[in-house]
């Protein structure tokens, strides 16, 4: 057999068997599943193909779910861009000792990773009602979070308890971008007679920008995929899409099974076009951070 | 002036940080009245669902990491070996858990997976587990990929195998005795990030109806008020012992390497 011309074409297609395993183990666990979801969001009960479930999101609550939770993502991404830009810039450039950046490397780790059920416990034992800041502030200063209209159940404690990993998860992606600063460049810029705005404003955030923005992204759809912080703080009530979904899987409270393939349809598209916008712009700033 | 302002930026985010954390363990120390102690952890560790819980996520996250050393070192070196127009696909495929949510993959696995399925996993417990199992290797499938590529990358993987083979040396023999030594510290630091990952992961577990520790704690959060607290320096302290683990190890390699 190996005398036929095609012989040496034929055998090139085996080396892929090494990596049939993986790729059954992708298919089985992870493609496989999601093209259910997927097929799912297009057929009726029967099997057919249909548009009206995706129609039928257009739902009071549905519409509500998406809105809150694209704007939490929104939000949360935003604030975790700014303060963790703010705190890396202010390690790397602000004349802190060299001795903390460690530590806050090490501490990133570990809090971008403590999201979850025991984050939702830190900061109910915190800000909730009896909390450790929510009692001091009332004892000693006697301000009323309560009363100032605060709750740590609503849309900004949900804010202020993802901003927990979302900051650490942007100190991390963030610091080696800024290492790739150069000297050369502030130097250059001086010499050219710019200021310190001037540089940030000029050189240093255009170059950044795509990171900057494909951190957000990825900060976005990190928050909007995110379930047991918010199921743990709030319970099944809040209306965002997780939640909306994990109710949807446990006892069909949407009443339609195909309606929940929608949901969760919906929820692979938005993190998949905020992934995308990652990837693709983390490969256009690399052009310049090598 | 920018110092000022780099340390007053500093000094806010480390407040922030510490916060919650001070919160949530003066909390968890206030059970008795009046006085701290010990006594929400007592009942945290006498409760025989936490240590039931917390087992049952151990040997689900050994043996996640079991699965992922032998799906990911093989394809990996593999890749660089003799595929490399094949890394592309497999890269994409590794990212893939971070574009689709935990939440949905678990969603297709109940719906793929039921009883009446051709894979009817859902249907006893030991099946269930095996599912579970495999969500976790796919939540941990980026985090291990990266790192022992990138620990493939610090060696000559042709030349070692081409000397190797020349010894006489099978497939195996060379995977498990000749790369995975070498990539060691790598698949190490994968494994600690994998086991704090599924040892704090609640959605799956959850929906797939399995005893874990994720779903423990948030039944104790909905019923009591100071064990949870505890739970969450508990798993603070999990946490940042995987992670300060993985530090290790990467310290203790370049020591090595240093030494070399």
């Amino acid at each position: 057999m190996p005398k036929q011309p095609g012989g040496q074409r034929l055998r090139l297609p085996l080396e892929w068997l090494g990596i049939l395993p993986f790729l059954i183990f992708a298919m089985l666990f992870l493609i496989m599943p999601t093209m259910k979801i997927v097929i799912g969001a297009f057929q009726t009960a029967d099997g057919s193909f249909t548009l009206q479930n995706l129609i039928d999101l257009n739902t009071d609550s549905i519409r509500s779910a998406y809105w809150t939770s694209l704007k939490l993502s929104f939000v949360t991404a935003l604030l975790g861009c700014a303060i963790g830009f703010a705190m890396a810039a202010a390690v790397v450039f602000g004349g802190i000792p060299k001795g903390v950046r460690n530590p806050l490397v090490t501490f990133s780790g570990v809090a971008s990773n403590f999201a979850g059920v025991p984050l939702a416990f830190a900061f109910i034992a915190t800000l909730g009602p009896v909390g450790l800041v929510t009692v001091w502030l009332r004892t000693e200063f006697g301000i009323n979070l309560r009363a100032m209209g605060f709750n740590l159940l609503s849309f900004w404690g949900l804010v202020i308890t993802y901003l927990f990993f979302q900051i650490p998860l942007m100190i991390l992606i963030i610091i080696p971008a800024l290492d790739g600063l150069k000297r050369e460049w502030r130097e250059a810029a001086a010499v050219l007679g710019a200021t310190g705005a001037q540089y940030w404003r000029m050189v240093a955030l255009p170059i950044l920008f795509p990171s900057l923005l494909g951190t957000f992204a990825l900060l976005f759809a990190n928050a909007f995929g995110a379930v047991a912080t918010a199921f743990a703080l709030t319970g099944p009530q809040l209306n965002i899409v997780p939640i909306k979904l994990f109710a949807q899987i446990r006892g069909d409270v949407l009443g339609n099974p195909n309606l929940g393939y929608a949901l969760a349809f919906g929820m692979i598209v938005i993190t998949a076009l905020a992934n995308f916008l990652y990837i693709w712009l983390r490969v256009r700033s690399e052009r310049w951070l090598k | 002036m920018t110092r000022f302002f780099a340390w007053g930026t500093f000094l806010l985010g480390c407040v922030f940080f510490a916060l919650p954390l001070i919160g949530m363990t003066e909390f968890s120390l206030k059970m008795r009245r009046g006085e701290y102690s010990f006594d929400a952890y007592r009942r945290v560790f006498e409760d025989q669902r936490f240590w039931d819980t917390f087992s049952y996520s151990l040997i689900l996250a050994a043996a996640t990491i079991v699965v992922g050393v032998l799906l990911v070192v093989p394809t990996a070196y593999w890749v660089r070996l003799k595929l490399p127009q094949a890394r592309p696909v497999i890269e994409f495929i590794t990212l893939l858990p971070l574009v689709i949510p935990a939440i949905v993959i678990v969603f297709g696995y109940i719906r793929l997976y039921n009883t009446s399925s051709f894979l009817p996993l859902t249907g006893s417990a030991l099946g269930t587990d095996i599912l579970l199992t495999m969500g976790y290797t796919t939540l941990a499938l980026p985090y291990m990929y990266r790192s022992v590529d990138t620990g493939l990358r610090t060696i000559d993987v042709a030349t070692l195998t081409e000397a190797a083979q020349s010894l006489g040396a099978g497939w195996v023999t060379i995977l498990a005795r000749i790369i995975l030594p070498n990539v060691m510290v790598a698949v190490l630091s994968g494994a600690f990030l994998t086991l704090a990952i599924v040892l704090g992961e609640f959605t799956m577990a959850a929906l797939l109806n399995r005893p874990a520790f994720g779903p423990f704690m948030q039944l104790l959060g909905a019923n009591r008020a100071y064990e949870p607290p505890a739970l969450a320096v508990i798993a603070f302290a999990i946490t940042w012992g995987c992670m300060g683990l993985m530090q290790l190890v990467t310290r203790f390699s370049k020591h090595e390497r240093a030494k070399a």
